[in-house]
């Protein structure tokens, strides 16, 4: 027989665990009833392919906002992922045990780093850098791609290091006994096999490079425009929200929220094929 | 054992990568303590904020309460949702099935996204204006992804003889759940706790729009009042505080160094408990 406590306290439990499901359910209602009218009377391909955004003419394309993102995502995998990935090689399979101490709380205390100081850092010093050396006014998608490539690697370094360390030391082995070095067999026997792990890992750095607002704010330029070099300006969908959110009004306002139903879908669907891919792994 | 020139690139190229891992964060440390360390001066830590002395130390109450806000919301709903999954779900069930698809998907949700969130449900149509409980809502949501799951695993490896020894004495579900298993798993779920407080520490987009950008310590959670990463955020925009920038982004980083000293503190406490067993 079940007190009524019990009973009282199953639902309290039920109750808070459906708080999840409710949030979800409110961010998406919320996001999509103020924004898709947006998209709706601006139109969804003068919307999403417009190349101009003006918003004192009313005039709203996030084309430019939408290749920033994809640039300045681009740019970070190609910085973040080598060396992400290298990086966690190390650490599973050649790190020194005295080493691996300093490492994993590095790579740790990387992960919290606020976005701000990430920022600011670039701020002061790739920017400057990044005039000096390529040209320019130093605010560019290279600049952008350099600091988010930094930002990304804990996140790909974590994810592939418990990857590599799943693999059985069989392979490991086996490779050892056919004759091959060290390395080769950690190469090309145990890394192989952990590549659906590790490209989990990538695509999680993908969902936190396409979603970073202020550390871009800060060394993006933030122009509106499509850019042509690496070294031009460039804004990304998130900061398109933070620079105007602050004084817009009407469709403006709602263009600005239609921006972010761009940005939750995009990163909904890196969610999907994230969790595709883990359960792909478990069969 | 002679090596091959190809092993040896292997072996090159792993060092290297992760030489440039651990430089680029101790170059980003290095810096902003080397810059930072000689402005933190007095007038920084005065009791009230002004255009000359941009005090942080509003900003760091604020941080503080918000966190503490953040965490009152989110940390029992956090375990209570991990109690309903662990100890009363049947796995595979439909429910359970839908709370991990949306957990999952909060915890991927960019913190921009939430603010605008905010800004239109908790600022605007529950009429709460920007203020430090707007935030602490948003903030809330924002981590129970993180504390629901570090505490369903930390629930998950209590061992099932301490619930079947606390049966077999007579106690009821509740029981068992209060006294035995949740005491057992509270490491796991400070660690839990920590990554939440991490995230709110370091939170400026999902504030800037939900708390507002007030430099005053907030009287009230009706007031709108600014965090430190907020704080930091509006005077680098500014341009004439670029000292008071750096020094503020060391109080930052010691904040954040500590919370990640506690954690790993914890964790190795943790393991400690492990071997025990």
């Amino acid at each position: 027989m079940k007190s009524s406590k019990e009973n009282i306290m199953r639902f309290v439990f039920l109750i808070a665990a459906t708080v999840s499901v409710v949030a979800v359910i409110l961010i998406c209602v919320f996001l999509f009833v103020s924004g898709v009218p947006a998209i709706a009377e601006i139109g969804v391909f003068k919307f999403l392919f417009g190349t101009e955004w003006r918003p004192a003419n009313d005039i709203y394309g996030i084309f430019p906002m939408i290749v920033g993102s994809v640039y300045v995502t681009a740019g970070a995998l190609l910085i973040g992922v080598p060396v992400g990935i290298l990086t966690a090689i190390f650490m599973a399979e050649f790190c020194p045990d005295w080493l691996y101490r300093i490492m994993k709380p590095a790579v740790n205390l990387m992960a919290g780093i606020p976005s701000v100081v990430y920022g600011f850092f670039g701020l002061v010093v790739l920017v400057p850098f990044v005039r000096d050396t390529f040209g320019g006014r130093g605010v560019s998608v290279l600049t952008a791609s350099i600091l988010l490539g930094i930002m990304i690697l804990p996140t790909i370094i974590s994810m592939s290091e418990s990857a590599i360390r799943a693999v059985p030391r069989s392979y490991y082995e086996g490779g050892l006994a056919l004759g091959a070095s060290h390395e080769r067999s950690v190469f090309c026997t145990v890394v192989p096999a952990a590549k659906s792990g590790i490209f989990a890992g990538i695509v999680l750095g993908v969902g936190r490079a396409i979603g970073e607002t202020m550390a871009v704010i800060m060394v993006a330029g933030n122009q509106a425009i499509i850019p042509e070099k690496i070294t031009d300006g460039v804004r990304t969908l998130t900061t398109n929200i933070v620079m105007e959110m602050g004084y817009s009004t009407d469709l403006h306002r709602e263009a600005l929220i239609a921006t972010a139903v761009v940005l939750f879908v995009l990163v909904l669907i890196i969610n999907l094929s994230f969790s595709l891919i883990k359960r792909r792994d478990k069969k | 054992m002679k090596k091959d020139v190809k092993s040896s690139i292997m072996h090159g190229a792993v060092l290297a990568a992760a030489a440039i891992t651990l430089l680029a964060l101790l170059f980003i440390i290095v810096y902003i303590l080397i810059k930072g360390i000689p402005h933190l001066t007095p007038e920084l830590f005065a009791w009230k904020y002004n255009s000359e002395n941009v005090s942080l130390t509003p900003a760091l109450i604020n941080t503080l309460s918000m966190t503490a806000l953040a965490l009152l919301l989110a940390v029992p709903i956090g375990i209570f949702s991990a109690i309903y999954l662990a100890e009363y779900a049947k796995s595979g069930s439909k429910i359970v099935g839908l709370i991990r698809i949306t957990a999952e998907t909060l915890s991927g949700i960019p913190s921009i996204v939430y603010g605008l969130f905010g800004a239109l449900f908790f600022v605007k149509y529950m009429g709460m204006g920007l203020s430090m409980i707007s935030g602490a809502l948003t903030l809330s949501i924002m981590i129970l992804p993180t504390i629901m799951c570090s505490s369903e695993e930390a629930l998950l490896a209590v061992p099932n003889s301490y619930r079947e020894g606390s049966f077999g004495i007579g106690a009821g579900k509740l029981r068992t759940i209060f006294r035995i298993v949740l005491p057992s798993a509270v490491p796991g779920i400070i660690a839990g706790v920590i990554l939440g407080i991490g995230r709110v520490v370091g939170e400026s987009a999902a504030l800037i729009f939900t708390a507002g950008t007030v430099a005053e310590v907030a009287d009230s959670i009706l007031d709108s009042s600014r965090t430190l990463s907020v704080h930091m955020y509006s005077i680098s925009g500014e341009g004439l505080y670029i000292d008071q920038t750096y020094a503020t982004a060391v109080v930052l980083l010691v904040v954040v160094m500590g919370i990640n000293a506690l954690s790993g503190f914890i964790a190795r406490k943790l393991g400690g408990n492990k071997k025990d067993e």
